[in-house]
């Protein structure tokens, strides 16, 4: 800043009025602001975002530019077993783990929604899952989920509830639940923290007129806390949606989409069928087919999220 | 009663919470026990796993001689700190002009800006490997600070105009009366009455850059050029050696410059965090 003050007071004096005239028009002004920001994002996001589209319809793979098939990558998907069971693996994980978010977050921040004492402290803990990079804290479900030397097993072997070491990663329906168990994990702290604050805008005479009336905690919860923050849980949900949705680095870190196939998302596949196979355009096509669900998660958080002027 | 009563505070309260806790850091204490054993004692199943019989640093001295995760640490933070800045930088003056300059297009521009917030990573990778192939930064830690700003720009965009709006329009109108110029306005009035929210921002964009998995995985092949999380993974896990001890070493001690940030600013993050929800 100090440079272009220096700079400014070299310029001619006409010049320099001029100049600082133009910045006085909002428009310009305005649009010298915006352009860094938009300038990233158009070179970076949106461009990439058509390129995207386009390759979809095209047979490149790496380092060569490919030719346009038209649909033919969406038919070779639609006939391939191994898409559908993708398919399917996506919407399981990510149905249940945002209804498991949802509903243990929403406990866990009605929990915490009074005052005791370390509420400071309890908050950063309950946050800490989800500030740690997820990709470490892939690593570390990895080894719990080991077959041989998981934590979980011996524990449950030593309680006597089962018999032999359970196979986390290794058999298809364990590997998805592990997955599940993990995405939940790290997940919880998002919902926890975002809903607190809205459950702490609540008056709390209306829970004292409640009791009044003799509400149990529940019909309390049903009929007042849940009504007062379905706007925000449902920003909320859309987000967590939207990443678990498209989620990659846990996956890929701890059962790269295996096995055979049983926990691939659409990241990880088109992730393995574009950098490691080398098949940019299928990659595409697959990344493309996130997208239906995506406008719909983007018009829901939309909707709530639009600010009032 | 008062005994009745205490029972009901500990199922409602401390019980609940207590399973909370154990739940969400029963990994972490996994991790660090684990950091400290040796080979031997990780792989007996005769010993109680969650106890460390003969705490050892042979996992850590690993770490740091036979792979170069300090200079792991370095691109991360390289990455990290100029792509925070850029982010900053940009959406600063972004979110101001469309906050409080209302030009023509603020509107629309300030939509663009948060859906593409919402566009995942996952549907940008192959598209954007295509255009860094064709930029020439394939393996290059430009490649990273370049596109994380991406996905940095629209949170923070949207973060710090939920800060400009909250400062009076009459401090801005009564230094415009007084002559201040909009970019001096900009600069002696906006920014120091921010600092929170950039501060909010920053420590924001610092903990996503540092987290970010697949671009780095993706556009980086070159084990010197490796981020943190990448460079574990994929050196620390060859074929079917798994070297677990190292890797939770890895993975714990990565994680502590963003816990050290968090922990100092961790109600600017709740702040921050609440705030880009409410607004």
């Amino acid at each position: 800043m100090g440079e272009a003050i220096s700079q400014s007071e070299a310029m001619p004096g006409a010049l320099r009025h001029r100049l600082s005239r133009a910045l006085e028009n909002p428009t310009l002004l305005g649009f010298l602001f915006v352009a860094p920001a938009e300038l990233i994002l158009l070179i970076f996001l949106a461009y990439p975002f058509v390129l995207g589209l386009w390759l979809g319809f095209t047979d490149t793979v790496v380092g060569r530019e490919g030719s346009f098939v038209g649909l033919e990558n969406y038919k070779e998907l639609l006939e391939d077993s191994a898409f559908w069971l993708t398919v399917f693996n996506t919407f399981l994980y990510t149905v249940v783990a945002v209804i498991l978010k949802a509903v243990l977050g929403i406990g866990l921040a009605v929990v915490l929604n009074r005052d005791f004492k370390a509420k400071g402290l309890v908050r950063a803990i309950v946050l800490l899952p989800w500030i740690v990079p997820t990709a470490l804290s892939a690593i570390c479900f990895w080894w719990l989920y080991d077959s041989t030397f998981s934590g979980i097993s011996w524990v449950l072997m030593r309680l006597g509830l089962i018999d032999g070491m359970i196979n986390f990663l290794g058999d298809p329906w364990n590997a998805r639940f592990s997955l599940i168990a993990a995405n939940v994990w790290r997940g919880i702290p998002f919902f926890t923290i975002g809903l607190l604050a809205g459950l702490q805008t609540i008056s709390p005479e209306l829970y004292e007129a409640a009791d009044l009336d003799g509400a149990s905690f529940w019909s309390k919860f049903r009929k007042i806390t849940l009504p007062l923050i379905t706007p925000l849980l449902a920003v909320v949900t859309a987000f967590s949606t939207i990443w678990t949705f498209a989620d990659f680095q846990l996956i890929w870190i701890i059962t790269k989409g295996g096995p055979a196939g049983a926990t691939h998302v659409f990241g990880t596949l088109s992730f393995q069928r574009a950098m490691s196979g080398g098949h940019f355009g299928e990659g595409a096509a697959i990344s493309n087919f996130m997208l239906p669900i995506l406008v719909v998660c983007v018009l829901i958080s939309f909707k709530y999220l639009r600010r009032e002027d | 009663m008062v005994g009745e009563r205490a029972i009901s505070k500990a199922l409602k309260f401390y019980v609940p919470l207590g399973l909370y806790l154990l739940f969400l850091l029963f990994p972490f204490y996994w991790m660090v026990n684990t950091v400290f054993k040796s080979d031997k004692e990780m792989y007996n199943l005769e010993l109680n796993p969650f106890y460390i019989h003969s705490p050892t640093l042979e996992n850590i001295v690993h770490l740091f001689t036979r792979t170069i995760f300090l200079k792991w640490m370095a691109n991360t933070f390289f990455v990290a700190i100029l792509s925070t800045l850029m982010a900053l930088g940009a959406s600063l003056l972004a979110a101001y002009a469309i906050q409080r300059l209302r030009f023509r297009t603020s509107q629309p521009t300030g939509v663009a800006i948060f859906l593409s917030y919402l566009i995942p990573q996952t549907i940008l990778f192959i598209p954007l490997a295509h255009v860094i192939f064709q930029l020439k930064l394939w393996d290059s830690l430009w490649a990273l600070v370049l596109t994380y700003p991406t996905f940095l720009v629209p949170f923070c965009t949207w973060l710090l105009m939920g800060y400009f709006k909250s400062i009076p329009k009459e401090m801005e109108e009564c230094a415009m009366i007084d002559g201040a110029s909009r970019v001096r306005i900009f600069r002696s009035i906006i920014l120091p009455l921010c600092l929170p929210g950039i501060l909010s921002a920053g420590i924001f964009c610092f903990t996503l850059s540092w987290n970010e998995y697949i671009y780095a995985l993706a556009f980086i092949s070159d084990t010197s050029s490796k981020t943190v999380p990448i460079g574990l993974v994929t050196e620390l896990v060859r074929g079917d050696v798994y070297h677990w001890g190292p890797l939770m070493a890895g993975a714990l001690c990565a994680s502590v410059p963003v816990a050290l940030v968090y922990s100092f600013f961790v109600e600017h993050y709740v702040a921050g965090m609440t705030g880009a929800l409410k607004e």
